[in-house]
């Protein structure tokens, strides 16, 4: 069960607005801990604005509230903080630079 | 009574716009004008409290302070300091003499940022200019991977889509934009063309572009999901412009060929010098990153990832840089300055940050100063101290503070701890 | 207090030529004998020594935008060339682009105490002056490029050379710069159109004026706001076969005011048949010869890595296309411009070969030694550590012939150099690395040991081999106080800045103001930079009458 996604993180203006409030702020914590995904794969899964979805990588796994947003059939995105890099792994290539961009995220209905 | 203060310098990301007009009253801030809403909170959210440092929870003096932070570090084996993005070159200065002098490993925040372009540039290269021709020559406007309606906001109306510049009177109208990104940005929708890329593809799409200019035939009809027509299309814009300009973020740093996707973009418009002029500027997330750069290159010879433990500097970006000592352990202890890996790092390896012994010097508390045994909490460059910091394009400004000093600041505290580890 | 007795002393700003002399120190200045207790004043003996003031180094890349650029540009550049921190010195890396600290030890230890950083635009003026605080030990100044300005260009086609006068005065003290430093001018401007210029008579893109118009200009008002340097050219079309004819058409243009042309060996070629440029060395020797008012500095290279950087925006590209090595461009908004090429100069190369004797030529032919100096355009032509191989190239005849028989057959062809037999004497090498550079930068207390000069003291061994005697001084002092000892650093202490702030009518800040709204990004409030904001600044007058 679950199906196949690609993750991106990245600034939002909420994100960076809720970090001046601080980071346990509750500004803070609503900007960062939800998903973006769109409109064709809400539907194609039956899910509204709002539902819980469960998100797993081999690094780590979240609970956190869709959102609707302008992306690709199969693309998700959640911003830049901890509850995404909850689900980011530690491998750089060698380059320094962990996957924050392109990785493969499982999604299940909770 | 109220004072006015103009020309202040916003420090959030790499734009570092200084003309940010500040209201002060009683020595609070009351009013911030042209400050965008990501910067803004830097002064409305303003905390003036002067808090003392702790260890371990426990209030103590700044002297205290500096002296358990130079135990921690001494008795360390690796000891690890990282961050240095948001603090002035000052502070920057005596974080690389700290290093060098306990022979640590130091490394930036460029390392999960901008560290790739580092790496291309250093590899093939890089054509670029400052913001202001920018501003006055450019005609073609590209933004790969970037979206800076969200992350820069006052980029397109201070620097690049709107302005007036002495050559375009027009401001706008005399500009083409291009988006190129994996999905319809808020930034795309104010572009003229938006180029959707499929994710990790865009090696194969500058690669590409790369040919055309050159004249070259691609046998493939698309690339990246998009069709060839339509690069060749950009390609000719490219070369027919009189000043095209392209900035570029995460969306090429952080993605499947990370430097080598810089490298090809910085190929793309090196080589586009050769049919009219064409520069390249990364989109610098935090507003010193840059200066960061150029300080520990400047007294190291290298950018990031640097190791002092035998006595002079290594580079070393995968060995030396944060996310990968964390996740090895390799590290025993560190200093944060002004940045907050455990909000910002994949999981495992901020873990393991909130295990060892951490100091932490910023202004505000973030999730990484919890887990800090010392927390030093000082004043904030650009709002109540003066220093300098380097814009995206490097140029230096300097900031003027809104508010007198009344806590020590992150120079000092480094000066103090230099002093306990002689 | 300190007396160096007995040593053999080379002082050609006072005439002091091998006489055996005692020189006295008080309070980091040279003070007459009379006002120093001998009891208590710490002595070094420098018998059998060879004593000279400090090395005065003209025209060096050693800081700001355009050198860290080079650093982070070149890792290659450092890992093979490490030093470890002491208990007194920091770590260091690189050779054709240390670090700062190490490049602040490398010319102490070779007996050098000031140095000019030979280019800065002025919006990154903040960016030099940071790195000069980390460079340790040397007194420095910077020059300020202006042959690109918008501001000048408009007041030149204008025809309003006051208000360009008054906005250099401004400009010099708003980046609180050293000198007036011409690159290209007008070249750069038009490489941001993708062009440059190749006459004097050229147009500038935009502007309507020409190169020559920049230069005179800027002479004037160098010699109107009485700038202790003259104006420090790098003219047109350098590396090019018609460098040498133009550039004594530059000369000319300026029908006998002070100049300083930089670099010169780069300029100094002619057309041959074939496609190898000839040394025209000769020609630019003659012209200089004829113009007293002319001082230049050589820019020899040297062989093996260097790093060439210049402001010079469309040269630097033509070198990448012609190399093929990385290049770096950075176009700097409303002022100027540049770029950033490895290279490698190889003996068996025909074209590094020309450029080589090029260089000894023009050493050789021109006649009066305070009219020539000895640099390496560091980076550009070979590392500054380097100055003592070319020491040795002009006091050894015999490794200097045997140095050209090593180089690329095409390249000796039809030279001049094995002909020239004129050696330089210690007191000529004095007047290249120390007495001429101060007096043409107007730097009163430098470049001699007489009564008031700063106690910025070398002292050599007497070798026969030049170059393992300037490599490596016994001691080094720096205001007084000995600061490296047989190529060690013995004490570490920051140096001065010295800046010029002439005088200018305040009406100009309104249409400077004016100027920064309509062209720039930054706040005009923002860009000067204060004396407090300058580590152990310096003031020296505007006050030099130059002939």
């Amino acid at each position: 069960m679950g199906e196949n996604f690609i993750l991106i993180t990245g600034r939002t203006r909420e994100q960076a607005e809720g970090l001046h409030k601080g980071k346990r702020s509750k500004a803070y914590h609503s900007a960062t801990a939800l998903v973006e995904m769109s409109q064709e794969d809400m539907d194609r899964l039956g899910i509204e604005e709002g539902r819980i979805v469960l998100l797993k990588t081999p690094y780590g796994q979240v609970e956190v509230p869709v959102r609707n947003g302008a992306l690709p059939s199969g693309m998700l995105f959640i911003p830049m903080g901890p509850v995404a890099n909850a689900l980011i792994g530690v491998e750089t290539g060698g380059t320094g630079m962990p996957a924050f961009k392109g990785l493969n995220v499982k999604v299940e209905l909770t | 009574m109220r004072s006015i203060i103009e020309n202040v310098t916003c420090t959030f990301c790499g734009c570092l716009c200084d003309d940010i007009i500040v209201e002060v009253e009683d020595s609070k801030i009351v009013r911030v004008r042209r400050v965008c809403t990501n910067g803004r909170g830097i002064f409305v959210n303003h905390d003036p409290t002067l808090r003392k440092p702790t260890v371990d929870g426990r209030e103590v003096d700044w002297k205290e302070a500096a002296a358990e932070t130079a135990k921690i570090l001494s008795r360390a084996d690796s000891p690890l300091i990282y961050g240095l993005s948001s603090t002035a070159v000052e502070a920057q200065r005596k974080a690389v003499e700290l290093a060098d002098r306990i022979g640590a490993i130091i490394d930036t925040t460029s390392s999960v940022c901008h560290g790739p372009s580092g790496l291309a540039m250093q590899a093939v290269g890089e054509a670029t200019c400052t913001l202001g021709e920018v501003r006055n020559r450019a005609d073609l406007l590209l933004f790969w991977g970037c979206n800076p309606l969200v992350s820069h906001l006052r980029h397109f109306s201070r620097y690049s889509l709107m302005p007036k510049g002495t050559l375009f009177p027009n401001g706008r109208r005399d500009r083409t934009v291009f988006v190129i990104d994996v999905r319809r940005t808020a930034s795309a929708k104010s572009a003229d063309h938006f180029i959707q890329v499929k994710i990790d593809s865009d090696f194969e799409v500058l690669t590409s572009l790369r040919a055309m200019v050159q004249g070259k035939e691609i046998e493939a009809e698309t690339v990246g999901g998009v069709p060839k027509a339509r690069l060749q299309e950009m390609a000719e814009l490219m070369k027919t412009c009189r000043y095209g300009v392209v900035f570029f973020g995460m969306g090429l740093t952080m993605t499947r060929a990370r430097e080598y996707n810089v490298e090809e973009l910085f190929r793309l418009v090196t080589e586009l010098n050769e049919y009219t002029r064409f520069s390249v500027i990364p989109m610098r997330g935090h507003g010193n990153v840059a200066g960061a750069d150029q300080v520990l290159t400047w007294q190291s010879g290298y950018p990031f990832a640097v190791s002092f433990a035998r006595g002079y500097p290594q580079y070393g970006p995968g060995e030396f840089s944060a996310v990968d000592l964390l996740a090895r352990g390799e590290v025993d202890a560190a200093l944060i300055l002004a940045s907050d890996p455990v909000a910002h790092f994949p999981r495992t390896a901020s873990r393991y940050l909130e295990r060892i012994p951490t100091i932490i010097i910023d202004p505000m508390p973030n999730l990484t100063s919890q887990s800090a045994a010392v927390v030093f909490p000082t004043a904030c460059y650009g709002v109540d101290a003066a220093g300098t910091s380097y814009r995206m394009d490097n140029v230096p400004i300097r900031l003027r503070p809104a508010l007198f000093s009344k806590r020590p600041t992150d120079e000092e505290v480094l000066d103090q701890i230099i002093e306990e580890v002689k | 207090m300190l007396g160096i007795i007995n040593g053999e002393v080379y002082d050609p700003l006072n005439g002091i030529n091998a006489q055996t002399q005692d020189i006295w120190v008080k309070e980091g200045r040279i003070v007459p004998p009379e006002v120093v207790d001998r009891e208590r004043a710490e002595i070094i003996d420098a018998a059998g020594l060879v004593v000279m003031p400090g090395g005065v180094d003209i025209h060096s890349h050693i800081v700001g935008a355009k050198v860290n650029a080079g650093r982070k540009f070149r890792p290659e550049d450092h890992r093979h060339n490490v030093r470890k921190r002491t208990d007194l010195t920091r770590s260091g890396t690189g050779y054709t682009v240390p670090t700062t600290h190490l490049l602040g030890y490398r010319y102490a230890e070779m007996g050098y105490t000031t140095v000019m950083e030979a280019a800065t635009a002025p919006l990154v003026a903040r960016h030099t002056h940071e790195e000069l605080e980390d460079t340790p030990i040397l007194d420095k100044g910077v020059f300020i490029t202006m042959g690109n300005n918008h501001f000048i260009m408009e007041c030149i086609r204008d025809g309003e050379l006051e208000k360009a006068r008054d906005y250099v005065s401004w400009l010099l003290g708003a980046s609180k710069g050293y000198a007036i430093k011409i690159v290209n001018p007008g070249g750069v401007e038009n490489w941001k159109w993708g062009r440059n210029v190749s006459e004097l008579n050229d147009e500038i893109i935009g502007f309507g004026i020409t190169p020559r118009q920049i230069v005179t200009a800027l002479a004037r008002i160098n010699k109107e706001l009485k700038l202790p340097h003259m104006p420090h050219l790098h003219g047109i079309n350098l590396g090019r076969s018609f460098s040498a004819r133009t550039t004594v058409e530059t000369i000319a243009s300026l029908e006998g005011q002070p100049v300083h042309l930089c670099h010169l060996q780069f300029f100094s070629y002619g057309k041959q048949k074939g496609r190898l440029h000839r040394s025209a060395a000769a020609e630019l020797a003659r012209a200089i010869n004829e113009n007293p008012n002319v001082t230049v500095d050589v820019g020899q290279i040297i062989f093996g890595e260097a790093t060439t950087m210049t402001s010079d925006g469309p040269l630097q590209h033509r070198l990448h296309l012609e190399t093929g090595n990385k290049w770096l461009n950075k176009d700097i908004e409303n002022e100027t411009g540049g770029g950033i090429v490895p290279v490698l100069y190889k003996r068996n190369n025909p074209i590094n070969a020309v450029m080589w004797r090029t260089g000894l030529e023009l050493f050789l032919l021109i006649d009066n030694p305070w009219q020539v100096f000895l640099t390496t355009d560091h980076p550009n032509g070979g590392p500054f550590f380097c100055y003592p191989q070319v020491i040795k190239l002009l006091m050894d005849r015999d490794y200097r012939a045997e140095m050209f028989k090593g180089i690329n057959r095409q390249g000796r062809k039809g030279a001049l150099l094995p002909e020239l037999d004129r050696v330089y004497s210690l007191y000529e090498i004095a007047i290249i690395t120390r007495a001429g550079t101060a007096r043409a930068l107007g730097l009163k207390n430098k470049g001699h040991l007489g009564a008031g000069a700063d106690a910025d003291i070398a002292i050599y061994e007497n070798l026969d081999d030049r170059e393992k005697m300037f490599a490596r001084p016994r001691y080094v002092l720096k205001d007084g106080v000995v600061v490296a000892r047989d190529g060690r650093i013995v004490c570490e202490r920051p140096g001065r800045t010295l800046y010029v702030a002439p005088p200018y009518d305040p009406k100009i800040e309104r249409e400077i103001r004016a100027h920064f709204q309509k062209s720039y990004t930054v706040s005009f409030d923002n860009y000067p930079i204060s004396g407090d904001q300058i580590h152990r600044g310096e003031m020296v007058p505007a006050d030099r009458n130059h002939v």
